[in-house]
Formats: C-alpha cells, sequence, structure tokens
C-alpha cells in the first residue's frame, strides 16, 4: 500500500508542471494550440446511435477547430483505464495515447483516486457555466464522490424500463412488482449481465427500494454495512432469477444486446440508461411500434456521463476544446434530438439564450420525448463500492 | 548412340551447379533462416516472459516486487473457476476429436470419388471461401442461425413448431459450450480437410489404393486403412494446432460461448482489460494455466495416438473386410457437408441482414428491404477497411519475402529444414495467444511502440508467417530442381534464374499461399487488439466489438465485409498469375 502512495505522490509530482502550463492558459491560447493536434476518444462503441454521434462530433470539430477526432472503440470503458494504468506501469508520464475517454461511476473513482486524471479543467470549459449544477446534483457529484472539476459531463442517463406494450398490458411500478410479474410471466425478463453498468444498475435500483436505511448506500461499501444493507435485496433476487430469462441462468452482455432480444421476442422489457430510448430505437427500426417507456412510481437512479483527460495525455488542450464542444448548447440540443442520441441535456436550459432555449424548444415538442416531469425523481447513486461489491458478491452467489 | 556432347553438356552443367553449391555454403541468403525464427520467436519468447513472471507476483510496476502464489490462489478462489477449467478442456477435446474425425472421415468417403475430387480441387477448391472467411465473421453468422430466435427457427415457425415467441431455450451461450464446439468445427473440419489434401499429394495415394481394392478392400476402407497411416505424420502438427485453437480461442468463444463462467482464456482477457489493475496478477496466472492445459492436452492426444497406432495396426493386421467404417465414413462426410451448408448460411445471414430494415420473429425474410444502413454506415467502414487492407498485404508481403528467401536458401545449399524447424513455425499456433500477447503488449509501450501500425503488422506476422510457410514449402520443394540449372547453364545469374525461372513458375502456389496469409491477417483479433493498443481498429476487431450487441443490420455490414476482403483476395490469387504470364505456356503448377 505504501508503494501505491509512493507511486501516486510521484505521479502527481510528475503532473503539476503540466497542470501548471495548461492552467495558465487563456482559453483562447488552448483553442489556438488544439489546431492540428489529434484526440484520441476512447469510447464505449456498443451503441451505434452513440457511435454515430462522435462521427458527427468528429466531422464538426474537425471544421471548426481543426481538431482530429479518433473514436478509439471500446468494448468495456474499463479497457481504457487499464491503458493508462499500463502506460503509468511503463513509466510514460507524459505522450500518453489517450486523450479523453467517456466515463463515470467505478472507472472515474478508480483513475481520480490513483491521481491518473488530469485537472481540475471543467470550471475552465466557457461552456460549462450552463451546467446544471442544482438540480441536476450529478453532474458535480458522481456516484457520491466530488467530481472536483476532473471530468467533464456531457449526456444525463436516468434508468427507465422499456417494454413491448403489445404484450405486457399493465407493466409494474417498482422492483418488487417486477418480481410478481416475472412469476406470472417466466422468462420474459432479463437483465444485462451485473459487470455491466446497466445490470449492476438494476440491482441498484432494487438495492435502493429494498435497503432497510437507503442513507449507508451513500457511503462507502465495508464488511459491516454490506451485508445488512444488501441481504433484502438477496432475497428478492433470489426469488426471481428462476423467472428471468434462460431461467438466470445466461444474461445478454450489454444493453444493445438485450434490446435485440427485445425486438426478436425473446423478452418483453429492456433496461436502459436513456429515457428516450423506445422513441429513438423505433424510429431507428431497432424495436417495434407497440414499445413504451415505463418509470417507476418512487422514481429511478440517474447519473451522468463525464469526458476526463488522463494526467499523461499526449493532446490536453484539443481534448479540453472538445468537452467544451459537447457541452455547447447546440451539440446538447442536437444530441437531444431522439434523430441522433435523445439524451437529456446537462444544461440548465432556463439559463440559455433565447436562441439556445429555442432549440430545446422546438425538440420537446417531440411526443415520444419523455417530459423532465414524467421521469419522476432521479435517485442517488449509491457510492461506487456498492456497485463493486455486489458484481462480486453476485459471482460469488450465482456463478458455478 | 553415344552422345558426347550431351554427355559433357550435362557435365558442364553439373560444375555449374556443384559450383552454385559451394558458393551456397556461404549464400546472401543465409540471413534469411535466422530472422525468420527470430520474427516469430523473440516477441513470443519476451510476451511469454512478460506473462510468466507476474503469473508468480513478479511485476514491479504493479508493485510485485517479490514471487509468490497469490496470483493462483486468486485464480482457484474465483466462483466458477473449476467450470470453466472443465468447460475449456470439454469444449477443446470435443472439438478437436469431432473435427479429426468429420475430417478423416469426409476425406475417406471422397477418396475414389471422382467427382467429389474434382470438387474439392488442388487445392481445396470451393473450400477456399470457408477458409478465407474469418472465425469471427462465421461465428457472428452462426449466433444468429442458431438462437431461439434465429433464422433457423424463423424458418420452421410457426407453421411447424407453432412457436409465435421464440422457445426459452438456451442455444447461443449455453454453458455446456456445445454452440462453441459446433461454431469452431465450422472453421476447423474445411482447414483439416486441407491439410490432408496437401499432404496426399505427398503419398502415393492412387497406387496405395488400387493395390489395396485389388486385395478387396472398400473405397474408404481401403482409404483408412492404407492411406491414413501414411499421411498421419503430416497431420500431427496440424491437429496439434487445431487442439491449441479450440482450448484456447478468445474471439469466438466472446461470440458463442458460456459467458457466466467463460471459458479460461476470456477469463483471462477479462481479468487482463479489468478496471482494477490488481487483476493482471490472477490473469497472468490464468494465461500460464491456459498454456499447462495445451501443453497437456497435446500430451494426452500424443498418448491417445500411440495406442489408437498400436490398436490400428492389430486392426488393420487382421485384415477385415467388413464392418461399419464405410456408413461411418458417409455419416461423417454428410456432416461435414452439413458445417460446409452451415458456414455458407452464416455468412449469407449476416449480408442479408445488411440489407434488412427489419426483420423480427418469426419473418423468415426481412419485412423490408433498405440500403440505408450500407449508406449510413459505408463512410465510417473506410477506415477499417484501410487498415485491414494494409496490414495484410504488408504482413503477407513482409512473410513471403521471407519464407521465399528461406526456402530459395534451402533449395541453394541443398539442405532441408528439419522437424525442429517445423517445430518452431508452429509455436505460434501451439502457444495460446493470450500467454504471450499481454506481455509483448507491457513490451510494446515500454519500447513506445504500442498503438502503431508497424507494431500490429509485425504481430500480425508472427501469425501469418508460419502459415505462408505451411503452404508454400511443398510446392517449393517439390519444383524441379533442373529449371534452376538449365538457366544457370544458359548463363542466367542465380539471381535472375529466380525471378524469371522460378517465380513465375511458381506464381500460382505463390498467389495461393498469399491468399491463405492475408486471410489469416484479415481475421486477427486479439493480436490486433493488443499490438494496435485498441486504436488500428480493423474488420475484425470492429465487427467482434459490435457482435456484444449492437444493431445486427450494422453488425452484418461488418461481417459481411469482414467475409468478403479475403475472398476476393483468392479471387485475385486464381486469375492473377494467368494474366501477369499469359505469354507463357503451362504455368499450372
Amino acid at each position: 500500500m505504501t508503494r501505491r502512495v509512493l507511486i501516486i505522490a510521484a505521479l502527481a509530482a510528475a503532473c503539476l508542471p503540466w497542470t501548471a502550463l495548461a492552467q495558465d492558459l487563456p482559453w483562447s491560447e488552448v483553442v489556438a494550440r488544439a489546431r492540428g493536434e489529434t484526440v484520441n476518444w476512447n469510447a464505449w462503441a456498443g451503441d451505434d446511435k452513440t457511435n454515430a454521434f462522435i462521427a458527427w462530433v468528429a466531422g464538426e470539430v474537425r471544421g471548426r477547430f481543426g481538431i482530429t477526432l479518433n473514436h478509439v472503440k471500446l468494448k468495456d470503458t474499463s479497457e481504457a483505464v487499464t491503458r493508462v494504468v499500463a502506460e503509468k506501469a511503463a513509466g510514460r508520464l507524459a505522450g500518453g495515447t489517450v486523450d479523453l475517454i467517456w466515463l463515470n461511476g467505478p472507472n472515474f473513482l478508480a483513475l481520480k483516486e490513483q491521481g491518473l486524471l488530469y485537472g481540475p479543467f471543467a470550471q475552465r470549459l466557457p461552456n460549462f457555466r450552463y451546467v446544471d449544477t442544482v438540480h441536476k446534483r450529478s453532474t458535480v457529484v458522481d456516484f457520491t464522490i466530488p467530481v472536483d472539476g476532473f471530468a467533464a459531463p456531457w449526456r444525463m442517463a436516468q434508468l427507465v424500463f422499456v417494454y413491448d406494450g403489445a404484450r405486457v398490458r399493465s407493466p409494474p411500478t417498482s422492483m418488487s412488482g417486477m418480481l410478481e410479474w416475472a412469476k406470472k410471466n417466466p422468462g420474459r425478463l432479463t437483465h444485462p449481465q451485473v459487470r455491466n453498468f446497466l445490470g449492476a444498475t438494476f440491482l441498484k435500483q432494487a438495492l435502493l427500494e429494498l435497503a432497510p436505511n437507503a442513507v449507508v448506500l451513500q457511503q462507502p461499501a465495508t464488511d459491516g454495512n454490506f451485508s445488512a444493507a444488501t441481504a433484502p435485496m438477496w432475497a428478492w433476487y433470489d426469488a426471481l432469477r428462476p423467472n428471468l430469462w434462460r431461467q438466470g441462468r445466461q444474461f445478454p452482455e450489454n444493453g444493445p444486446a438485450q434490446r435485440q432480444l427485445l425486438n426478436d421476442g425473446e423478452v418483453d422489457f429492456l433496461v436502459s440508461f436513456n429515457p428516450a430510448e423506445a422513441a429513438v430505437s423505433v424510429r431507428a427500426g431497432l424495436l417495434p411500434d407497440s414499445v413504451r417507456t415505463l418509470v417507476f412510481a418512487r422514481g429511478t437512479i440517474g447519473n451522468t456521463s463525464f469526458v476526463a483527460i488522463p494526467f499523461n495525455a499526449a493532446n490536453k488542450e484539443s481534448a479540453m476544446v472538445v468537452a467544451d464542444f459537447l457541452l455547447e448548447p447546440a451539440t446538447q440540443a442536437y444530441a437531444q434530438d431522439i434523430e441522433h442520441l435523445g439524451s437529456v441535456t446537462v444544461l440548465d436550459v432556463e439559463r440559455l439564450p433565447a436562441a439556445d432555449r429555442r432549440r430545446f424548444a422546438e425538440l420537446s415538442g417531440l411526443p415520444a420525448m419523455p417530459r423532465d416531469t414524467q421521469l419522476g425523481t432521479m435517485l442517488l447513486e449509491p457510492h461506487p463500492s456498492w456497485m463493486t461489491r455486489m458484481a462480486a458478491e453476485w459471482e460469488r452467489r450465482y456463478t458455478r | 548412340m553415344d552422345d558426347p556432347h550431351g554427355r559433357r553438356m550435362g557435365a558442364a552443367i553439373h560444375e555449374v551447379t556443384a559450383a552454385n553449391a559451394r558458393r551456397g555454403a556461404r549464400s546472401s541468403l543465409a540471413w534469411a533462416p535466422f530472422l525468420t525464427v527470430g520474427a516469430l520467436l523473440l516477441p513470443i519468447a519476451a510476451g511469454f516472459l512478460g506473462t510468466l513472471l507476474p503469473a508468480f507476483g513478479y511485476l514491479p510496476a504493479l508493485g510485485g516486487a517479490h514471487f509468490n502464489l497469490s496470483p493462483w490462489r486468486a485464480l482457484v478462489a474465483y466462483p466458477g473457476f473449476a467450470t470453466s477449467v472443465v468447460t475449456t478442456l470439454c469444449i477443446g477435446i470435443a472439438t478437436s476429436l469431432l473435427a479429426v474425425a468429420v475430417a478423416v472421415g469426409f476425406c475417406a468417403f471422397a477418396s475414389g470419388r471422382p467427382r467429389v475430387a474434382r470438387w474439392l480441387g488442388a487445392r481445396g477448391g470451393w473450400l477456399s471461401p470457408l477458409l478465407s472467411t474469418p472465425h469471427s465473421a462465421i461465428a457472428i453468422g452462426f449466433a444468429f442461425l442458431v438462437a431461439p430466435s434465429g433464422w433457423i427457427a424463423r424458418g420452421v415457425s410457426p407453421w411447424l413448431t407453432g412457436w409465435t415467441l421464440p422457445p426459452d431455450i438456451a442455444t447461443v451461450g449455453d454453458a455446456t459450450g456445445w454452440t462453441l464446439v459446433l461454431g469452431l468445427l465450422l472453421k476447423e473440419v474445411p482447414f483439416l480437410v486441407l491439410m490432408i489434401i496437401v499432404a496426399l499429394h505427398q503419398v502415393p495415394v492412387e497406387r496405395s489404393l488400387a493395390i489395396a481394392r485389388s486385395l478387396g478392400y472398400r473405397r474408404s476402407h481401403a482409404w483408412l486403412k492404407v492411406v491414413l497411416p501414411q499421411i498421419h505424420p503430416q497431420l500431427r502438427l496440424p491437429i496439434y494446432a487445431v487442439i491449441a485453437f479450440s482450448l484456447s480461442v478468445v474471439d469466438v468463444a466472446l461470440i458463442l460461448g458460456p459467458a457466466n463462467p467463460p471459458t479460461l482464456s476470456v477469463l483471462a482477457v477479462r481479468w487482463f482489460t479489468d478496471a482494477d489493475i490488481q487483476s493482471y496478477f490472477p490473469a497472468a496466472a490464468g494465461a500460464i494455466l491456459q498454456t499447462l492445459l495445451v501443453i497437456s492436452v497435446i500430451a494426452l492426444w500424443f498418448g491417445a495416438e500411440r495406442c489408437a497406432a498400436w490398436a490400428g495396426r492389430n486392426w488393420i493386421a487382421r485384415g477385415d473386410r467388413r464392418g461399419l467404417l464405410a456408413p461411418a465414413a458417409g455419416f461423417a462426410a454428410a456432416l461435414a457437408c452439413g458445417m460446409f451448408a452451415l458456414a455458407a448460411l452464416a455468412t449469407i445471414a449476416m449480408g442479408i441482414w445488411s440489407f434488412a430494415a427489419q426483420w423480427r420473429f418469426p419473418d423468415a425474410w426481412p419485412q423490408a428491404w433498405s440500403l440505408a444502413t450500407w449508406s449510413r454506415h459505408l463512410p465510417e467502414l473506410l477506415a477499417p477497411f484501410v487498415n485491414t487492407m494494409a496490414i495484410g498485404v504488408c504482413a503477407t508481403a513482409i512473410a513471403l519475402v521471407l519464407v521465399a528467401a528461406c526456402l530459395e536458401n534451402e533449395s541453394r545449399r541443398h539442405v532441408r529444414a528439419g522437424n525442429a524447424a517445423l517445430w518452431t513455425l508452429y509455436v505460434p499456433l501451439l502457444i495460446p495467444q493470450v500467454a504471450f500477447l499481454f506481455g509483448a503488449q507491457v513490451l510494446l509501450v515500454r519500447l513506445d511502440f504500442d498503438g502503431t501500425f508497424a507494431a500490429v503488422v509485425w504481430a500480425h506476422l508472427v501469425f501469418v508467417l508460419p502459415y505462408l510457410f505451411l503452404v508454400l514449402a511443398e510446392p517449393w520443394r517439390a519444383l524441379d530442381p533442373r529449371f534452376a540449372r538449365t538457366a544457370a547453364g544458359l548463363g542466367a545469374s542465380r539471381t535472375r534464374a529466380f525471378f524469371r525461372v522460378k517465380l513465375p513458375i511458381l506464381s500460382r502456389p505463390i498467389a495461393a499461399a498469399c491468399a491463405i496469409a492475408f486471410a489469416v491477417s484479415v481475421g486477427q483479433y486479439l493480436a490486433t487488439l493488443f499490438a494496435g493498443n485498441g486504436r488500428v481498429p480493423t474488420l475484425t476487431t470492429e465487427a467482434v466489438t459490435l457482435a456484444a450487441g449492437a444493431d445486427r443490420r450494422v453488425i452484418g455490414i461488418y461481417a459481411f465485409a469482414q467475409s468478403t476482403l479475403p475472398l476476393l483476395a483468392y479471387v485475385a490469387a486464381a486469375g492473377l498469375p494467368a494474366i501477369l504470364f499469359r505469354n507463357r505456356r503451362g504455368i499450372t503448377t
């Protein structure tokens, strides 16, 4: 452990000159330096629409800022974390190959804890002033961890269930209700595997509902508090699992895989972090017209997607310019359009200049896009350690 | 009549060749074998060491300063570890046994059936498309074929099965791994059939069969009893390669295999890429265990071979002329044809998906067709397409230069690479990729060489080179040495003789070998991922990434492009020599 601390201390020392350098530059100078640079954006690539959005961003930043944006496609965000860690292990303290990572939760915590992130930089981005840090607390507190400017938000996520209205007449409105529904309809419900963030969130949603004292979830999970807090959830899951798709012995790899199952008619629900999932997927021909969106009566978990810059990134200036571009009102409105991503903006639309507000007003006219009021309360994510421990405990219990 | 001139001419040619041979001892190509072996073995050795040390706790950069067994304890303590090892072993052994049985049975059945033989052609003929299609592309299509909501179920629903909703039965990702076995067989059977065809060129098949048949044996019987024992030595290494591959495959296992727990190599990859860096240690231990499993199963197979040979000799000596062998060979041949059909269907299915607008269960065909997916994704297909092409061409070209130099060196020095050299070539095909690619990646990062185009080409070279050598060596060695001697007798230098005489004569086998090498390069997943550090996307890495769940229409595009590219190389290989050397007659070898 002391060794780790030493390494971190050495790294922190190594980052200092860099931090100071870019910190002092005026924004116009950052933009000027960014011209001609290449940004390697490491982003999970399992979702076609997000890939298309990133490709669109690449075209925009090339035209506007002369930045070449390269989408490094990941099967799992942890691959990028490993890459940064491997570079540290190999002693590459500058000129790293990862410039920007789409992350949150445990991946953000892992990098921030080990001092592997550049920053703070978020507050320096000109468009950060529009970010809604009051009502959308998760833009500055990620999974109970203060972001401290080491990552910039770019899209909101809230857990929703999409179901096939042609087969499910009265969907359940709580996780306990899910169990009752699954007992009546065995084999028609599933969740992504628990190492996937959506699979873990399915369990966390149940944890938030069923934990005897949900306040404890805002602190790190320990040997002392873990079993008491999770016991009711495991009892619920033990009852649920035999009624899941494939008797709970197989799980789709991730969200899009589950969407494919819903489209193939193998299951009746899908778990998504995008409130516009149903609308966007119907539009893209990925789901039948009969799908509907469901949010629970007592609210669902929400969080924010961030971009962060590794401590040793070779192209920090251009990475910041891309992060700022993602926060631009026009970009946010483009992303919220269900023709594109359909992801809820991180900005406080009320505070935007009138012209930008109109961009959003035009969008919310679409009936398929749920309004904020329809989404209900957004529940805060537990500390990332709960997710990590629950995934490990799940494997211990159910992997044979 | 005496022909003194002719004799003198002969003597002169002999003089020249002898001089050449003497000069050959200090041949300018003497570097070739060393460079080739070095290019193969050094990275593998370094990478393997880079995995072996962390497996025993030693990796100072991550805080592992002392050797210890905690990585192994962590590995064994993982829930589902035992299941994972048992599943891996069962899948690997079942795949190898079935692949050998089906391929041998098919060839026994095909022997003496001229129509089948013509169909197969000298070098695999129509097998080429199957051989060239990357494993992952076939696996992606196969996953759609056999899913409960897949094409086969759609074809018979609801009119036959009554299913309006897909049944809740496990196929893809089933815990026993039978879909993975079947998916692997789709590629391993054609590979072994090709290896048998190549081996058959080296033994007097027709004569052996004629004698056996004159003694009253039926066709398949005669082949199994007389031909198979003769070609078995040449098949040993390819079979070991199949064993090693089936036990340690990653990309196909990701697509078709069980996930909870997965096979051992997938588990190792999962840990190698885990956010928690301490997982690197059990990952390394898992990779080393994977190597041990491969070695053990090969040893087991070797022992079983000995027993089978002993039993087989008795069985052949008994002279039994009846038995169920002929129908068994027929059954194997039917299975093989079924597999070829499944592989073809798998590829076609993904092609159809790429043109589908909507295609839901239980419709046998898309409800609507569209070019939208293609037009939307064509631009982003460009970069991986160019990368795949460039890497494949570079790796193949470098491998060809090295292999041609080695073989030319052999023929000039009148030596032949021995068994040891052959084993060396097979090392990359026998050692699990997980056991050295990760160690090699750390090395690459240290050398500041990771994620470069050159690193990926070099990683591909390790796998491309053996195949190129194996395919090219036989025709090269079989080339009549008198061609070169005649050229020398006519005053051509060795270099001129090489370029003007040998290369054109060998252009067909060279083109065919290059096509295979290119296909091998196109199909590389793990090597591309780790040498390229994820920043050199190819059609295969993109397809495997998408296969985890993205829009099937988009996966269809990548799988389709992935299968088409090597196929085009095959077509080019078949046509190019004839066009290049159209003014020469009889270039048919």
